[in-house]
């Protein structure tokens, strides 16, 4: 079977979640990769969202992170209040998977502002929930398309922190991020490659990025995607809407 | 008592020029009725409390009906950016927006402050965040007992709050089911309460089911039956989100001509919200229809 390179994005992403029991989740590609995980990896993955849904078993592809089809046939709902305060920082989530759109060798997030905040040249959506997951969640994976605009040597705005000299947060911080180009972790706080994808060369994945990039001495080969991960993965999302 | 009036009354009544006003609902029940009432008045001058501004925040950013903006994300989920909110805080065009920015957690907490009395409310997120520093309100403090390093905001007391719902009694016990949002801590918060509903109920059916009951009667000012008010949002059971709308927006957005002429054809030109539900059409409804699924009944008991 043939994969395009954010079907491979997505199965990566998914594998990660092995082993792993309560994720918070947040929409797109995060949320692709967990539905993938509970349908191959880790079926009893627990997905919470933070419009409340807990435990969602979702029939159809969520379209935002307060779709109806996450509350029918949940497990709970919670205020978002008792998500926030009882589950999050309750320390009662494993994972907090993210989507982003601009991220810095530190793993800092910046979903804010592009240009100085009191005179914005493009005003981003802003936290959400994303800070407080950064900050609380156990750990932190992230699923993005990897450019030189997208990995930067430093945000601009850290809506979400990454890992910094001093970090005395509750959660651990970032600790897995997964592209169209290969798998990342962090190794002392800073952004390593540790597997690339089937495809993917060093020098592609160099180019694709803003710094001058670690690489781990052992770098791996990310397993193409599975027949099985192919078939759960596009009926997860038969129109393609995060898949491209 | 019967606290019925209609949107319109309620909105002329309760909501004035200058007021900080709360319209809640986490994707789920965002009422947008009552947000379009509010531009069909021209109020102007409000504060908008809201953790997602969403497409209402969006229309009444554009009617000129906000000059403020309490908020934790700002976008079209799943479809885009909202583009009069961007216009006004980018380039102040055609008037500024301030902003007043948290994460949710944050927003959350600032209404459970304001509600439950409480002069701020700690929290252990945004430590490593450069939130703090282009929100100044949000402080780091110390914990009194083991002296660890912590944020606090501050309490959220809107003048106002509207909260969708899917039924309620006249007299204002609004019961929800599905997503809960943070309606009950923005309602306790705020001075004055609109419950805005799908259906009236009899008082006997909220007695019947109190556990369900979100919002108690003696805390609400006036009840509107607005069916289909949340349009193009949803509400759990009645009516799904409406995403066609919801991605329709994304060019109209872009184009402060197109939202002119939305807001002249589906607002001003309206009497009211009922019209708004005629307009839109069967066919469309009958696409929005979420078919069934019932939960077993529970047995309250009877203790005479």
């Amino acid at each position: 079977m043939t994969w395009t390179s954010n079907e491979l994005m997505v199965a990566a992403a998914a594998r990660r979640l092995a082993g792993e029991r309560v994720c918070f989740v947040g929409i797109g590609l995060p949320n692709l990769a967990c539905s993938l995980a509970q349908r191959t990896v880790e079926p009893n993955l627990e997905l919470v969202y933070e419009s409340g849904a807990v435990g969602a078993r979702p029939e159809r592809l969520p379209i935002s992170i307060g779709d109806p089809c996450l509350v029918a046939g949940c497990r709970s709902v919670a205020s978002q209040f008792d998500l926030f305060a009882l589950y999050l920082q309750g320390g009662r989530v494993d994972v907090g998977f993210l989507g982003a759109a601009q991220i810095d060798r530190r793993g800092a997030i910046n979903t804010t502002v592009i240009g100085p905040y009191g005179q914005p040249k493009v005003r981003l959506p802003g936290s959400g929930g994303a800070c407080d997951i950064a900050v609380l969640a156990s750990k932190v994976f992230v699923i993005m398309p990897q450019s030189t605009r997208s990995f930067v040597p430093r945000v601009e705005f850290v809506t979400s922190p990454g890992h910094f000299p001093g970090r005395r947060a509750p959660g651990g911080g970032p600790d897995t991020v997964v592209t169209q180009l290969g798998v990342y972790r962090f190794v002392e706080g800073e952004m390593t490659l540790t597997s690339l994808h089937p495809g993917a060369t060093l020098d592609q994945v160099r180019a694709a990025c803003g710094w001058d990039l670690a690489v781990a001495p052992d770098l791996g080969e990310t397993p193409p995607p599975t027949e099985g991960e192919l078939v759960a993965l596009r009926a997860l999302d038969p129109e393609r809407v995060y898949l491209g | 008592m019967s606290k019925v009036v209609t949107m319109g009354e309620a909105v002329g009544r309760l909501v004035a020029d200058g007021d900080s006003v709360a319209i809640e609902g986490f994707t789920h029940l965002i009422c947008h009725a009552a947000g379009h009432e509010l531009i069909r008045q021209r109020r102007r001058n409000i504060t908008l409390c809201r953790l997602t501004p969403d497409v209402i925040g969006d229309q009444l950013a554009a009617a000129g009906v906000i000059s403020r903006l309490v908020f934790s994300w700002m976008g079209n989920p799943g479809a885009g950016s909202l583009h009069a909110l961007r216009r006004r805080i980018e380039h102040a065009d055609p008037e500024p927006l301030e902003i007043e920015e948290y994460s949710h957690f944050g927003m959350v907490c600032r209404y459970t402050a304001g509600a439950a009395g409480l002069p701020f409310f700690p929290l252990r997120s945004y430590s490593g965040s450069d939130l703090p520093t282009a929100n100044p309100r949000i402080v780091p403090v110390q914990d009194p007992y083991n002296g660890e390093a912590l944020y606090a905001v501050p309490p959220l007391n809107p003048d106002v709050a509207i909260v969708h719902v899917q039924r309620a009694s006249a007299e204002g016990d609004a019961q929800v089911w599905g997503l809960l949002g943070c309606q009950k801590e923005a309602a306790f918060a705020a001075r004055r309460v609109i419950v805005v509903c799908e259906e009236v109920v009899p008082e006997s059916v909220v007695r019947a089911d109190p556990n369900r009951t979100l919002i108690p009667a003696p805390i609400v000012d006036a009840v509107v039956e607005a069916p289909g008010g949340c349009h193009p949002s949803f509400v759990q059971g009645y009516y799904d989100r409406d995403n066609r709308f919801y991605l329709d927006w994304e060019p109209i957005s872009r184009d402060p001509a197109a939202v002119a002429a939305w807001l002249d054809e589906w607002v001003y030109s309206l009497e009211d919200h009922a019209e708004y539900r005629a307009k839109l059409g069967a066919e469309r409804w009958a696409t929005l229809a979420p078919g069934e699924g019932w939960s077993a009944p529970v047995n309250y008991g009877s203790y005479r």
